[in-house]
């Protein structure tokens, strides 16, 4: 994990950290909630009530958990099919993600589009994307789409290591900057596409740098750090907003669990797994700021994780209990 | 409260496993997230974690155990300082039946249509006694639309390659920078996968972007974002996504341009539930059914076709000349043998027409205008008339627009079918850049006149 802010641009990071007992406790709930959801989903897999392929985030939940605290209403957020944080992060309701992965009526698609396609666009979640890049034209589009309006609405244009080896990528920073969009690439670095390690699949492993060519800024954050993504996540939503065109921030993160749950992880060992989970942890840091100032001890935190469990609990049960979509519904929403 | 874990699915095959072994043991604490036990799947050997804290109270399945069944309770978890007690009871206890996510619909029970969606039944508008009708080179009667829409709708906009400064490399895009500026009329780099995706993108933030391909060869980098990203996003968010998107330009063979310049994606287009495929072929259809395609709030493919832009056809003098999607047009009506065309081989099906004529035989003309979805109303009323079928293309014949027809003519009017339905297409080879070669793969008047005698048996 990264712990300096190293930037391609000659200014210098302004990591300042600052927060207050609200703002934390908020953070800490929010990726609490992440986190037991995916755990619940793993187990609801498990239980063969999740079917296909079902991306877990937890260890990434800080990297969403800053952005959002980074950005206004209004402001949209597309990903690749690791994206059931980007929708619990934007306030979507647990019970209707949950319910789309068990392909339930009560899910956010109807229970057509499964845990890689969901969208909300009153919470201004444009998916779920199942093709590895793709969202990212689709996000550049978005912001193009910002522009053309004038709201003054940024883009935050998620994606992975894995992805940042695509061509459409960089046909998207070509153009991004080429028309200044109000557009923030966030790159997810978990250090695996699928099995395959950065080092082995990526001749420049230092992902904030791969804008250089075109101009656009980069830098590499602490992902494991809400506040670290926060700030970083501020400073690159305030360029776009002003009309400074993209940037890239490389969040240094790591995934726990399998690419898939499919994914028995053979490629990287146990030690390697517990070293992060034990002294990066975004959420145990989070926790330990809160209590080092004395915002809450551990009973309140303790309540906070049973209001989150009681959550995640009551959207499991709406889960399995929402009905299978009607039949009927096989050949409606083809066409408007 | 004692909790059961229950033998997990780890794959989306996982029927059942073998509890390779305990990681854990009886009266161990766990927490969310420990490794408790290896199991081994049809695939690979996986970790379980812990997904509840608290005590392993019992081990109900041993390590070493095969052919655990997913759901079999494995091991009773209990709360930190809740006695083990009477656990044979809860251990008895069957794994609660579960409703499994395979769907109820099996394939007979599902109302599955040979058209599968709604059919558009809605006519051409009349056009008022006494309108002028007005010669139209096809090239401007595009450019017209889409001037008319841009006046009319602020969120239409024109992206692609050499739309702009150069105005369109077949000139299509001719004065549009001029009145719209180059907010709306945009020159992209040559890069089709990427800005196809951003105009996909900006269709979902609520524009209504026309994104020009150069020529629909190039679009294949694009295939991925017309169909997956476009297509499919509306049924994959449950009819919440909106892709108002028009994918532009000229389809099929140009003229000696080798195989990679020469292809007619029709077909292609035509398979995909999600998107509205047209290829027009005169300037009245071209201009009412571009209207039309922008104003529609579905993703649309219009394939046009460079040989023709030049040509000069009628268009009628109204303001808002706008054609209904999905509804084919009777070109030449005859009693004898129906040809079905689209695109420029609708000009070859009119000659071929006239020397039919000539030789005795009266033939009528369908203009498909749209591919998907398919006016197959207006296709079987012809045959059930003329009792004979040809169908005409640029594409190559196999899974062809004729294939469909065909088969879709054969399910609707079996019965009125006086002889086997003849396909014209290419020849199911890349196109040839020998002029020759060129000549003899693509489907010309001659194949039309000589398929068309052929169900008729003459000659």
């Amino acid at each position: 994990m990264a712990n300096s802010s190293r930037k391609t641009s000659s200014a210098k990071a302004q990591t300042s950290g600052k927060t207050n007992k609200a703002e934390m406790l908020d953070y800490y709930q929010q990726m609490l909630l992440i986190r037991r959801f995916e755990e619940k989903a793993g187990q609801l897999y498990g239980m063969g009530l999740i079917a296909g392929f079902c991306h877990l985030y937890i260890g990434q939940e800080a990297v969403v958990t800053g952005m959002k605290a980074a950005i206004i209403d209004g402001d949209q957020m597309i990903t690749g099919y690791r994206d059931h944080g980007h929708m619990l992060a934007l306030g979507m309701d647990a019970a209707g993600v949950m319910a789309e992965l068990t392909g339930r009526v009560g899910g956010y698609s109807g229970g057509k589009g499964g845990s890689m396609h969901m969208f909300s666009v009153e919470k201004n979640f444009y998916g779920g994307h199942g093709i590895v890049g793709a969202q990212v034209p689709l996000g550049t589009g978005l912001a193009f789409a910002d522009q053309y309006k004038e709201n003054g609405n940024v883009s935050l244009t998620f994606f992975g290591d894995g992805a940042a080896n695509q061509g459409q990528v960089y046909e998207s920073f070509n153009m991004a900057k080429l028309w200044d969009l109000p557009v923030v690439f966030v790159i997810e670095n978990n250090q695996y596409a699928m099995g395959t390690s950065i080092e082995r699949s990526s001749s420049e492993t230092h992902l904030y740098k791969r804008g250089a060519s075109f101009g656009i800024p980069g830098e590499e954050v602490d992902g494991m750090d809400v506040l670290a993504v926060r700030d970083a996540g501020l400073r690159a939503v305030k360029r776009a907003r002003d009309g400074k065109g993209p940037t890239i921030l490389e969040m240094k993160t790591y995934r726990y669990r399998g690419h898939s749950m499919s994914d028995p992880a053979k490629y990287r060992t146990r030690e390697e797994v517990n070293e992060v989970r034990q002294h990066h942890d975004p959420i145990d840091h989070a926790k330990a700021r809160i209590l080092d100032e004395k915002w809450a001890d551990e009973a309140d935190l303790k309540a906070i994780d049973k209001e989150v469990r009681a959550i995640v609990a009551a959207a499991a049960d709406f889960a399995q209990d929402s009905p299978q979509p009607d039949p009927s519904a096989l050949l409606t929403d083809i066409l408007a | 409260m004692p909790t059961q874990i229950l033998m997990p699915a780890l794959s989306p095959t996982m029927e059942e496993g073998t509890l390779a072994k305990w990681l854990v043991s009886e009266g161990d604490t766990i927490s969310a997230g420990d490794v408790i036990a290896e199991i081994e799947t049809d695939k690979a050997t996986m970790e379980v974690e812990a997904v509840d804290e608290g005590v392993l109270a019992k081990i109900l399945i041993a390590g070493g155990s095969e052919n655990v069944s997913v759901n079999t309770p494995i091991a009773i978890l209990i709360e930190e300082g809740e006695e083990a007690g009477d656990l044979s009871a809860l251990s008895a206890v069957e794994p609660e039946t579960t409703s499994t996510a395979s769907p109820d619909v099996t394939v007979d029970a599902a109302p599955i249509a040979p058209v599968a969606e709604p059919v558009m039944r809605a006519s051409d508008p009349a056009i008022p006694d006494g309108t002028a009708m007005v010669p139209v080179v096809l090239r401007d009667a595009l450019r017209d639309a889409m001037a008319e829409e841009m006046r009319r709708d602020e969120r239409v906009f024109l992206m692609g390659e050499e739309v702009a400064q150069y105005q369109g490399a077949y000139k299509v895009s001719r004065g549009l920078l001029d009145e719209f500026g180059p907010k709306r009329v945009i020159d992209t780099p040559i890069t089709e996968y990427g800005f196809a995706g951003l105009g996909v993108g900006a269709a979902f933030g609520g524009l209504k972007p026309i994104v020009e391909f150069m020529t629909f060869n190039f679009a294949m980098q694009a295939i991925d974002h017309i169909l997956n990203s476009a297509a499919k996003t509306r049924y994959m968010s449950g009819g919440q996504m909106s892709c108002p998107i028009v994918f532009r330009g000229p389809n099929a063979a140009a003229s000696r341009v080798g195989a990679q310049h020469s292809q007619d994606y029709a077909p292609w287009y035509g398979h995909v539930p999600g998107l509205i495929v047209i290829a027009p072929y005169d300037s009245s259809d071209a201009k009412g059914l571009l209207k039309a395609a922008i104003r529609d709030p579905n993703p649309v493919v219009f394939l046009e076709h460079e040989l023709i832009y030049g040509e000069i056809f009628d268009v009628p003098d109204v303001k808002d000349w706008v054609l209904p999607i999905g509804k084919a047009r009777v070109a030449r009506q005859g009693t004898d043998v129906t040809i079905v065309a689209y695109s420029r081989m609708v000009g070859y099906a009119l000659e071929a027409a006239d020397i039919l004529a000539g030789e005795g035989i009266d033939a009528e003309v369908i203009d498909l205008r749209t591919i998907r979805p398919l006016d197959m109303e207006t296709v079987l009323a012809s045959v059930r008339k003329t009792n004979r079928l040809v169908t005409a293309e640029e594409s190559w014949g196999c899974m062809g627009v004729g294939a469909e027809i065909a088969a879709a003519v054969t399910i609707g009017a079996f019965d009125y079918l006086d002889a086997p339905p003849a396909r014209v297409h290419q020849a199911e080879a890349p196109l040839a850049y020998a002029g020759n070669l060129e000549a003899l793969a693509l489907p010309g008047v001659d194949d039309i006149v000589r398929a068309a005698k052929g169900v008729c048996y003459v000659g």
